[in-house]
């Protein structure tokens, strides 16, 4: 069957999508973006999740034809996603992220500091800069779910407490950090934000 | 496999009705588990989500009338107040992802022993609206669950909803795992008190083939509260009384053994559940009563 559906903020078609096929499934073999990431395929550990209609969801437990025209952020989107959340509305007429972009979609080197793959990239969103400015990356496989999860927390609550980032990341599992770096990367993206809304 | 998209109730009632092994798929958290393990091919999957009036609810006199694909994200954030033993319960279910798509509908489809939105509906009295192109019926929550993994549906029948009785008194929920989230029950236990019966009822999770009431324990603990006066008085339960009603809640269960844990263990921990969830609502009645002594 097709299924269409906005990912990323652009209209996108999927041929050939098997009837039992999850939306994972679509978006990392059919759409090409291996940004959300496939670990269990039960629900279990989070590193599936991506935004529909603008819900965290564990994208393997959603079946493809249910998200026909529906609206779906993932990991690759989330810079763009989180630019026109701070500016408010999409002023240019050419918001969202194109499926090219997406999936060679590589962070931008940073104040000068070279990184010897990426040319020119996206811009980071604030909880990715966090997650590498407090060391919250290690195999890095649970971190696209992370961040999707810790965004949208983020979006809703705006000066969390640690329960609130506790609960909100309880369906995301880390083999590799103990989640104490994880947690400062969430309270940096916080204090920062608050920080710049005082400015405005 | 098929894939059948009603817009509507009732196209999704039609479908069912010319499919009765379609297999409905509301927030999937139970179906696409089987459908990626391949523990399930099913012939047709029957989409509910297009269905807007399933993820509606309202608050009736009585009754809370809850569309089957409410999920438990919204049952947390809404319906705290009418139904404090379901929104606790809904707190336990997996984590933040899976609440959101999750629902009621679904966990009564599934009807496994082990879910947690069970024991909730059957201490605070609900009833199951049922329905096929032949029509609707309502099925009482006690009828509901037939067997491991079986319920009163027929093939062609969808929830529309769930009738639960909003609440009239204290109401708790109490889950034993390994951690917080991502828990399912090693066993469960919910208690209602409804001091407009003066009455207390109560649902166990996972530890017997169904989810079932303790009856034998709401028997005794009903007799003895009233015998006693105690909801007049709002005095303290009696301790041996307490322990009486734990025994008998612990004798209401006909667990296995499995990985999640032992027959053994899970009668003692349902006793001490029942002890301790009635603990925590009678000091709620007890509270509540007083202040209202007080303000007449
Ligand atoms: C990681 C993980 C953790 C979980 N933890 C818990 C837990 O802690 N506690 C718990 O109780 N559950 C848990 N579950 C199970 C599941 O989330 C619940 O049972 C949930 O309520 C299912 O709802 P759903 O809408 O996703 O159901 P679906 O998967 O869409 O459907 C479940 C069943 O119900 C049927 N169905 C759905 N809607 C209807 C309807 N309107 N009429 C008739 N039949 C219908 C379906 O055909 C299917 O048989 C967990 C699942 C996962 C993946
Ligand atoms: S892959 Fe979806 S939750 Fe693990
Ligand atoms: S960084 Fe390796 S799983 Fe989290």
């Amino acid at each position: 069957m097709r299924v269409n559906f906005t990912v990323n903020g652009r209209r996108q078609e999927a041929d050939d999508v098997w009837e039992g096929e999850s939306l994972l499934y679509v978006l990392r073999e059919r759409l090409g973006l291996p940004g959300s990431k496939n670990a269990c395929e039960q629900g279990e550990c989070g590193s599936c999740t991506v935004r529909l209609d603008g819900v965290p969801v564990c994208s393997c437990l959603v079946a493809a034809g249910q998200v026909e025209g529906r609206e779906v952020v993932t990991v690759e989107g989330l810079a763009d996603f989180a630019r026109q959340r701070e500016q408010g509305s999409c002023a240019s007429g050419a918001c969202g992220t194109s499926l090219q972009d997406a999936q060679s979609w590589s962070a931008a080197p940073r104040d000068g500091v070279t990184d010897s793959q990426t040319g020119e990239g996206t811009e980071l969103s604030p909880i990715q800069q966090a997650f590498i400015d407090a060391g919250a990356v290690q195999c890095g496989f649970c971190t696209p779910g992370l961040l999707v999860a810790a965004d949208e927390m983020l979006e809703r609550t705006p000066s969390p407490s640690d329960e609130d980032i506790r609960e909100a990341l309880s369906g995301n599992l880390c083999r590799c950090t103990g989640y104490e770096k994880i947690l400062d990367a969430v309270r940096l993206a916080a204090a920062r934000q608050e920080r710049k809304e005082e400015a405005v | 496999m098929d894939f059948l998209r009603p817009a509507s109730w009732e196209e999704a009632l039609a479908a069912k009705a010319e499919h009765p092994t379609a297999v409905p798929i509301a927030g999937g958290t139970d179906v696409m588990v089987e459908i990626n393990f391949d523990h399930r091919r099913p012939e047709y999957l029957l989409d509910l989500n297009r269905i807007g009036e399933l993820t509606e609810w309202e608050v009736g006199g009585e009754n809370v009338r809850l569309g089957a694909s409410v999920p438990y994200t919204a049952i947390m954030e809404n319906l705290r107040a009418e139904l404090p033993g379901l929104a606790l319960a809904s707190h336990t279910v997996a984590s933040p992802q899976i609440r959101n798509r999750g629902g009621v509908g679904g966990n009564l489809g599934t009807a496994s022993p082990a879910g947690d939105a069970h024991p909730a509906l059957l201490a605070a009295g609900a009833e199951v609206e049922a329905e096929s192109v032949r029509g609707s019926r309502m099925i009482p929550i006690d009828e509901f669950y037939t067997g491991v993994k079986r319920n009163a549906l027929a093939a062609d029948e969808l929830i529309r909803a769930v009738h639960i009785k909003k609440a009239d008194g204290p109401q708790q929920y109490s889950k034993v795992g390994t951690r917080n989230a991502m828990v399912i029950a090693v066993c469960a236990f919910g208690l209602a008190l409804h001091p407009e019966t003066r009455t207390v009822r109560t649902g166990i999770g996972s530890a017997a083939p169904t989810p079932v009431r303790a009856r034998a324990a709401e028997d005794f603990l009903n007799a003895a509260l009233e015998e006693g006066g105690f909801w007049e008085s709002g005095n303290i339960i009696t301790p041996s009384v307490a322990k009486q009603f734990a025994q008998l809640a612990s004798g209401a269960c006909n667990p296995i053994d499995d990985v999640r844990g032992t027959a053994k263990y899970r009668r003692h921990a349902v006793g001490i559940m029942a002890r301790r969830t009635l603990g925590w609502t009678w000091e709620q009645y007890r509270g509540t009563a007083r202040t209202l002594e007080g303000a007449a």
